[in-house]
């Protein structure tokens, strides 16, 4: 078309951001409610799987797995500098990841070489129980991975020495590459497979290691070259 | 818009059909590669993929055609690429909100069909020139072709790479108790650059004409 004046391009800009952002908005809030009950059920699903409760790679219903969480699994806050439970906060609904960067309800971390820079005051572990008495923890972790923070989980047995699982629940790291996929997300993750001892913390039964925790694959036939000496390095908190 | 009483008409027909061996997005246009290496690990993944592209192409190419009179010369490309944007991100919320697990294996890259070659070149080189409905067709049969290749990429990568397909044991592997020895380059991206080489060879072996002059 022919030169349009000034006022007609902007006009025009103008109006297209006006659809599109109401296009792109109203799709984010219609959907918001599903998604917030995925990542939930997500979440829950994790903790379940990281304490051998359900398989990992199944598929439970919603109604299977919000029944299991409910009857095995105990949500508690953690007071991290004086390593006790503490009531001060909700654990059911603390969102432990916006506690870290709401300065009121966080503290600069320690020097670590998993990168994290700030942590919360209170934590949320999950005691895992079987009628009355507590078979696991499960304690979560981040660390850096190779292009985004890795959230996970880790569940130790009551001797709080032996690694019972590890899962992670959330990352953004490229899907497919060399199986770090799989190692993430799968059940046949070479990171699944190294059960064992950890550097167990001292200390009478508290729940606020801050070593790190080091994870080397295994070196077998493992077609990630790259990857293959690569640290993995994650902070228990 | 062709005068043909009928709303398929030849060009319409050839819109769908071209893209599919003809003039392959991948083959011979060559757009779109990076996402054909990322995510055809898997063939659940690169089923999803497909879907997820061709429906932003579709959308992408009709809108733009709609408003193709009216765009300002000096902001064509910006004005395509908004589209596309918010087409991408609102398949993002839909997937994140209906298909969690397959989203969370295809993290980033459902973002990255913004930078997809080919919903940009398509938007610029046909939905500017023509109208809706031939837009459309060309859109679903670009997205076909596109959808052939990862597809034929992931299954060659799924089966050979990881002994499965969609998830089921086809060739049962050594480290689980059977013979197959999985064959790591198929995991690895130079693995699907060398399947999508030889697909290429392939298509031009049935049609030379493809060739370039020297």
């Amino acid at each position: 078309m022919s030169q349009p004046s000034v006022g007609y391009t902007v006009g025009f800009a103008a109006a297209l951001c006006l659809v599109c952002g109401v296009f792109v908005a109203g799709s984010a809030v219609a959907l918001k409610d599903l998604q917030d009950t995925n990542k939930r059920l997500d979440k829950q699903k994790k903790v379940l799987s990281v304490a051998g409760l359900i398989e990992e790679g199944a598929s439970p219903s919603q109604s299977e797995v919000e029944e299991l969480f409910a009857k095995r699994i105990v949500a508690k806050a953690v007071k991290l500098d004086a390593g006790v439970y503490s009531d001060a906060v909700d654990a059911a609904g603390f969102d432990q990841r916006k506690a870290s960067k709401d300065p009121s309800m966080s503290v600069e971390a320690p020097a670590n070489s998993a990168k994290v820079a700030r942590v919360p005051e209170h934590a949320v572990v999950y005691q895992v129980v079987n009628g009355g008495s507590v078979e696991q923890i499960i304690l979560p972790i981040e660390g850096k991975g190779l292009w985004s923070t890795l959230y996970g989980f880790v569940s130790l047995q009551t001797d709080m020495n032996t690694v019972q699982g590890l899962t992670f629940y959330e990352h953004a790291e490229t899907p497919g590459l060399g199986g770090e996929e799989e190692g993430l997300e799968g059940s046949k993750g070479l990171w699944r497979q190294r059960r064992g001892r950890t550097q167990g913390h001292q200390g009478q039964g508290r729940r606020c290691s801050r070593r790190p925790l080091l994870g080397r694959r295994p070196v077998r036939r493992d077609p990630d070259l790259e990857r293959r000496d690569q640290h993995h390095r994650v902070l228990v908190r | 818009m062709s005068a043909t009483p009928s709303i398929v008409g030849k060009k319409e027909r050839e819109a769908l059909i071209d893209p599919l061996f003809n003039n392959n997005p991948i083959a011979l246009q060559v757009l779109g590669i990076c996402s054909a290496l990322a995510v055809t690990t898997k063939v659940e993944t690169a089923l999803v993929m497909s879907v997820a592209l061709t429906v932003v192409l579709m959308g992408s190419n009709v809108a733009v055609s709609l408003i193709r009179d009216r765009i300002p010369n000096s902001i064509r490309i910006v004005v395509q690429l908004t589209i596309i944007a918010s087409l991408v991100i609102v398949t993002d919320q839909v997937l994140k909100a209906f298909l969690f697990d397959v989203s969370k294996q295809l993290s980033v890259f459902v973002g990255l069909i913004i930078t997809n070659c080919i919903v940009m070149g398509r938007a610029e080189a046909y939905a500017m020139q023509n109208g809706p409905v031939s837009s459309l067709f060309d859109a679903v049969g670009n997205g076909l072709g596109y959808s052939l290749v990862l597809i034929l990429v992931a299954f060659f990568r799924e089966l050979l790479g990881g002994g499965k397909l969609l998830g089921f044991v086809i060739l049962p592997l050594a480290t689980e108790g059977g013979w197959y020895n999985p064959n790591g380059l198929m995991v690895l991206a130079p693995g699907a650059f060398f399947l999508i080489g030889i697909f290429i060879w392939v298509l031009r072996t049935w049609k030379p004409d493809q060739i370039e002059a020297d």
